[in-house]
């Protein structure tokens, strides 16, 4: 564990990319007790203005405060995130196990569904899912976590069947244990790096498609704030306000590269063979 | 105790069921030791997996494999779960890479006891030290706690023998289980085996293609090649008067202390026909120099030589003769 922390504080981008996204847990913690104003307190008096003293990143065509807005927002890229991925999680590692522990028809079958599953691109499937569902917060995150689920089937099928090929797994067979008992003991704990990797870089594409269908009126829905909705109101005044389309886009854009960068730090850290020669 | 009898191993191809393995039969009773010798692709490690019942994917054994009456080859995956690690046990050829990198060797030793033998955890910690001590791991209580990458190859093997013998299998199969250490270390590993053979009456099957290894410490002989049988008999006697060309031919190749610089190791000239070509003459005699025309029409038939040694071979007497 030490050399873990050891290796992680030498890897640049893991830092750069913990950095950020500290800060965007940070930001939404934060938010929970305090805005500098309230994100759905209406002023059209002082609406479209500037970056101000009063407001730092200035007010919508509401006049709504957009720093306010944006700290509150990330709640829901976060909880959006957190949960898409963890049913992806769930399922998908659930299933890719499966069909690696008893390979055969199980096997087929699956792959085959998640082959089917992943042939959409994810946005017309969660496009067509809220299409079904309805547009709201819990359906977005249905959503992007079914799309998940056959990303992680995958990963963890083509990493568990290495695993399998291992000589530790051969003797852990020569000691009787069952095949399913072998898949959680040995095979999913080896190989628990690649998923977590996944699981970050994942994160990052679940907070983009949530704003993607916010924007798109199908996420999150108003009063409630998000930077996806923040954008597509920004649409019709972005000669007049642009800072109402930047500074949306810069939390979206810094918060998923800071996961990217921790995912492809953790690859790095948590796989010897790809460690760089210190 | 072990009856292996008629053991063939096949390959379920596309067009042709591939032979890997044909009619090997042996027996061997407790507190005996059995090597099987031979070159790659000869067989050996097929036959160590079929009595484990862990044959890979598509192959197949038929015959019979009978533990002290308990008919192996017809249990269902579940019943033989319950027969590996606790009745059959296994070492492997690389202890740096057979114990999992992320349980301690504590945890791994204990497991085989909680599982067949319904050890509390406790218990089961208090066994796993025994053992470990046994195998000659030094201060074993505090090594339970330690992950396998902290300790050296030879200790590795110490702990994957500790893993086997923890349910007191009634068969040790050991697969190469020297190769991959250094000469000292295989020495200890090897008096470790011997003692552990005396001391529980399990019975041992050691494979290995080194004669070396197997000479020393063996009972009994097995000389596989081309996946089939070729020499049968006590160790002692094969290694004194082998009765078969090829086994002669080994012992010849082995590299003896003491030889002159210039003399050149004696190899055997070509290469061991193809898995699965189907043989109509004896499968040796494309690189015999004892060849005749009866060699070529059909496969020869077992000759007894000696009590309990037989090879397949019609020419056995004069190899023995010329035999030094």
């Amino acid at each position: 564990m030490s050399t873990f922390l050891k290796n992680a504080r030498m890897h640049r981008s893991l830092m750069i990319g913990g950095v950020l996204t500290l800060l965007l847990l940070s930001v939404a913690v934060l938010s929970l007790f305090w805005t500098p104003w309230s994100p759905t307190a209406i002023d059209i008096a002082n609406k479209l203005k500037g970056p101000s003293a009063k407001h730092w990143l200035g007010t919508d065509h509401l006049g709504r405060d957009v720093l306010s807005m944006l700290m509150s927002g990330s709640q829901i890229s976060i909880i959006v995130g957190f949960l898409a991925v963890s049913v992806g999680l769930l399922v998908g590692v659930a299933l890719g196990a499966l069909a690696s522990t008893y390979r055969g028809w199980v096997e087929e079958l699956i792959m085959r569904m998640s082959d089917f599953s992943i042939a959409f691109p994810i946005i017309i499937t969660a496009v067509l899912l809220t299409a079904i569902l309805g547009p709201g917060t819990v359906n977005s995150i249905l959503a992007i976590g079914i799309f998940n689920i056959p990303i992680f089937a995958r990963i963890t099928r083509g990493a568990a069947n290495a695993a399998w090929a291992r000589e530790y797994v051969m003797a852990a067979q020569t000691c009787g244990k069952g095949r399913l008992r072998i898949t959680i003991e040995h095979v999913l704990p080896n190989i628990s790096g690649a998923l977590i990797v996944q699981a970050t870089i994942l994160f990052a594409v679940a907070i983009l498609a949530e704003a993607a269908l916010s924007f798109l009126g199908l996420g999150t829905q108003p009063p409630e704030p998000s930077w996806g909705k923040m954008l597509n109101n920004a649409q019709t005044f972005v000669g007049l306000a642009p800072h109402l389309a930047i500074f949306p886009g810069l939390a979206i854009a810094l918060s998923v590269l800071g996961l990217n960068l921790i995912g492809d730090g953790l690859r790095d850290v948590l796989d010897p063979k790809l460690a760089r020669a210190r | 105790m072990l009856q292996v009898k008629n053991l063939n191993i096949t390959l379920a191809g596309a067009t042709r069921d591939i032979s890997i393995v044909k009619d090997v039969s042996f027996e061997l009773d407790a507190g005996r030791s059995l090597g099987v010798v031979g070159e790659s692709g000869s067989g050996k490690s097929m036959t160590a997996l079929a009595v484990m019942g862990l044959l890979p994917g598509a192959i197949r054994a038929s015959g019979s494999i009978n533990l002290a009456g308990q008919e192996l080859l017809s249990l269902s995956e579940q019943e033989m779960c319950s027969v590996r690690g606790n009745k059959v046990a296994m070492i492997f050829q690389e202890p740096m890479t057979s114990l999992n990198p992320v349980q301690t060797i504590g945890r791994q030793v204990a497991e085989p006891l909680t599982l067949h033998k319904g050890m509390t955890r406790a218990a089961a910690r208090q066994e796993a030290i025994r053992l470990l001590d046994r195998v000659g791991i030094p201060d074993a209580a505090r090594r339970l706690d330690v992950y396998p990458h902290q300790l050296s190859g030879g200790q590795r093997q110490r702990v994957m023998i500790a893993i086997a013998l923890s349910c007191s299998p009634k068969v040790l199969v050991a697969d190469e289980p020297t190769t991959a250490l250094d000469v000292t270390v295989q020495r200890q590993i090897l008096d470790l085996l011997r003692e552990l053979v005396s001391e529980t009456r399990m019975a041992l099957i050691i494979i290995s293609h080194d004669l070396g290894v197997i000479g020393e410490m063996v009972d009994e002989m097995l000389v596989m090649y081309g996946g089939n049988v070729v020499e049968r008999g006590q160790a002692d006697k094969i290694f004194s008067q082998p009765a078969h060309p090829y086994t002669s031919r080994l012992l010849e190749a082995i590299p003896r202390f003491g030889m002159s610089r210039s003399e050149r190791l004696k190899t055997i000239p070509g290469t061991m026909p193809e898995i699965g070509s189907e043989m109509k003459s004896c499968i040796f005699a494309g690189r015999c120099d004892l060849v005749c025309a009866e060699c070529l029409q059909a496969p020869p038939p077992f000759v007894s030589v000696d009590d309990a040694h037989v090879a397949a071979c019609i020419k056995a007497g004069r190899v023995m003769e010329t035999a030094q």
